[in-house]
């Protein structure tokens, strides 16, 4: 179906249906006699009366508008794109009817997975304990810094209200700082986005409780003075938060335990292969250090006398983050992901992750602004076209990227690259795919030297066009009208 | 090594190092110092194929129990759902995309975020809705952080029949923030409007209850709306949105803010997640709502079409003046909830409704018929109940699991002056004859 | 762009424009230029008082957003409402469009604003 602009709303027929349930077979009593009028609905609701067939045919037509890493090439820096293995999914399914309040006998399975997926992720970072509670990122961000503040206030030490952020961090680390109750002292990088030594040596103080950083960073370069920087922050009685953003690059080669952080986050979504899903659900699980183990959020998975438990007796924790266990279904995924790689596969998913942004970043490197001409890790951030003239901007590049079948790569970010386009291309894209990429990316580059409007008014073939994003937040238009159909 | 989901082989790598003029991979991480390189092997298993791997997955699903008849709630529920909806989230260009940031290729995402926003506003009457939160907790802790930014008051009023979880985990992010927690007592199970009146002073920034509440019960808030508001404080409703088919709505109330647990919406139990938060809030706090939202426009072309808007209030513009650090939705459960609206529609969801509260009375009134069982809270309630027992509740948790059926909650875990009282849920899922089961367990335990 | 003879200006790219002790306070081409698209104005609350500095309210456009900050002590006795339906009015003139007017409580705080001519060296020189 061309042209397919519907909303689900505009289907609705009276009287059409799209369900069926057994008839009641309990004796009934009116509904009022069980519940008072006043405490009743009154207006009706205007939810869609459609068919099955129309609620099949609508929702495939609308995906059909979707770029999935199932359509195509997603070099989204940061975001870790890699291709979603199928098992996956059909192994969290064999859980969906557990429920979370099950006698712990009746769930031994459930819980021995996350019990043992904690170890593996531990193993994996060198950190010493894991909590899978954390339902995203930035809910493991906001958990660690929580742990922070516990382990602090722990001590007497109510003098530590700030967390050090680089001005290269994504914005959700300062966010996840302020939402932790900490005020945020930025700092500024060095050029490639690497910690600028003197100024974190300024900013460490008694009052400091920590710092997040990612590494490699925002530019995918490692941080080599990474041991230097642990023991400043160490000695100045800080702790060292670890944004798991980038893992991808680093399995088996090294670990952030053993460089000296204290808390990590992982996404399990980035990471470890579980889908994205349009923006979630993710998961993201926090590790920390030995001593700070017994901060980690409720419950914990234990194993003891040969069975799994569910501990909730845990006098020094930050407390429950969420009703249950956090998002066993991805856990499940994430478990099977690491099953199927093994020790083997993860240091190499990591070690070709690292060749193709290098092999990438070299194909691109004449055509486009390399800021920092280095070897890179799992990604690389160019500074739009080499030739400045053309007025061309990252936007532009973006959308034309689009009309040739490919995702765009983050754009605008990190802040301290004017013009960013950030690539992370991931280990699961080969050699013939990456060609095909530059083999654009280069075109695009030549058209904007002759016919730089023509990329300015890109994207062209997808299902929609540039959008108008001012009248969208002057006046926002948030829900459809159901009555003025 | 040569892994089915990375496609080097290795001429592919020799190629492309000899064009990055780099001898080996080992090179391309030589800036790691050597005191931090690994420099030995994961302790992890080796690879597994595929038979492997699901032959690793089925010892553990052995060990579970999933052949069990759910008569328990708390939180987590065992609904109908639908078969096309694991069909359609099953489709890989809406669960392997990204949030929806190039507008252009992502409509289909954005699109039904935009009818899942109808639709909850829909189902409690009121003006917006975000795009979704993590789950039923944290979208109420987050609601009331958006009270207090919004009032600039610091102390937060929270009814004790909200889900104890829920109350941790809102004790969890208020500790942090530094907000003052008052718990409100309950009489007869509902929320005292004495010790409301009580407590409500020129310092509170929301009242926090839930809908049902806890206990199953249906709260009347349109009693005390008003003080709430006259007092200049916010009313926050947390709710199951699918109850709300039936049930007097937030809208209707008056409530200010709408927070909730929408796994009711077609999303399975799945060990307790992934589920899906979400909030409801006016016009008026609309800028003050966390999350992603989703707004209709036009192309250049003069096309319909979707797009994330009122981005300024999100992390990634306001950094550290965001109103939430929430940079995700929980999307795909949202795609589940937005087709399990679509396909029970207007009138399916009255009618689920209507079997949940005609099944749940009926297990009701035949168990407190029993000796051993008597009645607690004498209130209205949806399909959720509170019953207390004569018996020790390991005994009946155990006589149940031996007939293949999950006992209600013990309330005694949460609340000691609640021992032997169970929570029990009974869904439309359950047939006459699973409750005429349970109710003869029950009655034969001594 | 255009800077205005005759105003006063803060360093955060705000005008000021004195009326029998009323400060008439908005921003220049400067700062919505920089902003962009502005797509909303969180404007300050009539009658509540604020001392230098200090946050009044909030400027967004759709890819950035920006704290309005008060450079002089006072009352806020009248905003511009026009700009709730209309906030693009400060993309097309930003200096015909005032934000607030504040009965100012020190008028020797404004000494301290740049005139016209320092403001445009300030502008240039950032």
């Amino acid at each position: 179906m061309r042209n397919y602009d519907k909303l689900i709303f505009e289907l609705s027929k009276t009287n059409r249906k799209g369900y069926s349930l057994p008839k009641l077979d309990v004796e009934t009593k009116a509904i009022k006699t069980l519940i008072p009028d006043d405490l009743l609905r009154k207006n009706e609701n205007q939810l869609p009366e459609v068919s099955e067939n129309d609620v099949m045919r609508h929702y495939v037509n609308i995906s059909n508008k979707n770029y999935g890493v199932d359509t195509g090439f997603y070099p989204l820096g940061s975001c870790t794109m890699k291709y979603n293995p199928k098992i996956n999914e059909d192994m969290a399914a064999k859980f969906n009817l557990l429920h979370p309040f099950q006698d712990e006998e009746t769930v031994q399975g459930a819980l021995k997975l996350m019990y043992e997926l904690g170890k593996y992720l531990a193993e994996i970072t060198g950190m010493g304990k894991f909590s899978l509670s954390p339902f995203a990122g930035a809910h493991g961000e906001l958990t660690g810094l929580m742990i922070m503040k516990a382990y602090h206030e722990k001590n007497q030490d109510f003098k530590r209200t700030k967390i050090i952020v680089p001005d290269s961090a994504h914005g959700t680390n300062p966010a996840s700082a302020v939402v932790a109750g900490f005020d945020v002292v930025e700092i500024k990088s060095n050029e490639d986005g690497t910690v600028n030594i003197e100024s974190l040596k300024e900013a460490l103080s008694d009052e400091i409780a920590g710092i997040m950083l990612t590494n490699p960073n925002t530019l995918g370069i490692f941080e080599k003075d990474i041991v230097e920087i642990t023991e400043l922050v160490h000695d100045s009685g800080g702790l060292l938060y670890y944004d798991g953003a980038n893992l991808n690059a680093i399995m088996g080669e090294a670990r952030p335990g053993d460089m000296g952080f204290d808390i990590i986050h992982l996404n399990l979504h980035k990471t470890f292969s579980t889908p994205h899903g349009g923006g979630g659900p993710g998961s993201g699980p926090v590790g920390v250090c030995e001593k700070l183990a017994k901060f980690l959020p409720k419950p914990e998975i234990k194993f003891a006398d040969n069975k799994y438990s569910v501990n909730y007796d845990l006098p020094d924790s930050i407390g429950k983050i969420g009703n249950f266990y956090g998002n066993f279904g991805i856990m499940v995924r994430a478990y099977t992901y690491i099953l199927s790689m093994g020790k083997e596969g993860l240091r190499h998913a990591s070690q070709i992750a690292v060749l193709n942004a290098n092999y990438l970043q070299n194909m691109l490197k004449d055509d486009y602004l390399l800021p920092i001409d280095n070897i890179c890790k799992h990604e690389f951030v160019l500074s739009g076209l080499k030739d400045k003239t053309t007025g061309v901007t990252a936007l532009d590049i973006a959308k034309a990227l689009l009309d040739y079948g490919f995702h765009a790569p983050t754009i605008y970010f990190p802040l301290i690259v004017d013009q960013a386009l950030m690539i992370e291309p991931t280990e699961t894209e080969s050699i013939e795919m990456l060609n095909e990429f530059v083999y654009y990316m280069k075109e695009i580059a030549r058209i904007a030297k002759e016919d730089p409007e023509y990329l300015k008014n890109a994207p062209y073939n997808t299902p929609v066009r540039r959008l108008d994003e001012a009248t969208a937040a002057r006046n926002p238009i948030l829900r459809y009208q159901v009555d003025n159909a | 090594m040569n892994h089915k989901y990375i496609p080097h082989t290795e001429s592919d790598i020799n190629e492309m190092l000899e064009k990055i003029k780099v001898s080996s991979i080992k090179e391309l991480f030589k800036e790691i110092p050597e005191k931090v390189k690994l420099n030995r092997d994961y302790d992890l298993p080796s690879s597994l194929s595929e038979i492997e791997v699901e032959a690793k997955i089925a010892e553990l699903t052995n060990m579970d129990q999933t052949d069990l008849t759910c008569f328990v709630g708390a939180g987590s529920y065992d609904h109908y759902i639908p078969s096309i909806i694991k069909h359609l989230t099953s489709r890989s260009e809406f669960y392997t995309a990204y949030t929806p940031y190039q507008p252009e290729v992502a409509q289909g995402t954005l699109q039904y975020i935009f009818e899942f926003q109808t639709m909850m506003t829909e189902l409690t009457n009121m003006d917006v809705c975000n795009a979704s939160m993590y789950d039923g907790a944290t979208s109420c802790a987050e609601s009331i952080v958006m009270a207090v930014n919004q009032t600039r008051r610091n102390k937060v009023l929270i009814s004790s029949a909200l889900n104890p979880y829920t109350i941790e985990t809102i004790k969890t992010y208020a500790h942090f923030r530094g907000y003052e927690i008052i718990m409100l007592a309950n009489d007869s199970g509902l929320l005292s409007t004495n010790d409301l009146a009580s407590k409500l002073d020129k310092d509170v920034a929301c009242v926090v209850l839930s809908n049902p509440n806890f206990y199953g019960l249906i709260e009347n808030p349109s009693e005390y709306v008003e003080k709430i508001h006259e007092n200049k404080s916010l009313l926050i409703m947390m709710v199951n949105p699918l109850s709300m088919a039936l049930l007097k709505t937030p809208g209707e109330i008056g409530a200010d803010i709408v927070c909730g647990e929408a796994q009711t919406l077609g999303i399975p139990l799945s060990f307790g997640g992934p589920y899906l938060g979400f909030i409801c809030t006016t016009k008026k706090y609309m800028r003050k709502m966390p999350g992603r939202i989703c707004g209709q426009t036009t192309d250049v072309d003069g096309k319909r079409a979707f797009v994330l808007t009122l981005q300024a209030r999100e992390q990634h513009i306001r950094r550290d003046k965001a109103n939430s650090n929430i940079c995700s939705n929980q999307s795909l459960n949202a795609l589940a909830a937005t087709i399990y609206l679509a396909t029970m529609g207007k009138q399916g969801v009255v009618e689920v409704c209507e079997q949940n509260l005609q099944k749940a009375h009926y297990a009701y009134e035949n168990i407190i018929s029993l000796p051993q069982f008597e009645t607690v809270f004498e209130q209205p309630f949806f399909n959720e109940f509170v019953v207390k027992s004569t018996i020790d509740y390991q005994v009946i948790k155990e006589a149940l699991l031996k007939e293949k059926m999950i006992s209600g909650l013990h309330l005694g875990e949460f609340d000691e002056s609640l021992k032997n009282h169970l929570l029990f849920c009974v869904t439309e899922k359950r047939t006459k004859a699973e409750i005429d089961k349970l109710v003869q367990v029950l009655g034969g335990l001594k | 762009m255009r800077v205005i003879e005759g105003l006063y200006y803060s360093k955060e790219h705000e005008w000021i424009k004195v009326e029998a002790g009323k400060a008439y306070l908005g921003i220049t081409d400067y700062a919505a230029d920089a902003l962009g698209d502005i797509v909303f104005i969180e404007l300050p609350e009539v009658d509540s008082e604020y001392e230098k500095d200090e946050v009044i309210g909030v400027v967004e456009s759709v890819k950035a957003a920006s704290d309005l900050f008060t450079p002089v002590s006072g009352t806020v006795i009248e905003v511009n409402e026009d700009l709730e339906d209309e906030p693009q009015l400060l993309n097309t003139d930003a200096f015909g469009n005032y934000i607030a007017i504040i009965q100012l409580k020190d008028e020797s705080e404004l000494e301290e604003l740049m005139d016209s001519e320092s403001y445009k060296s300030f502008c240039e020189n950032n």
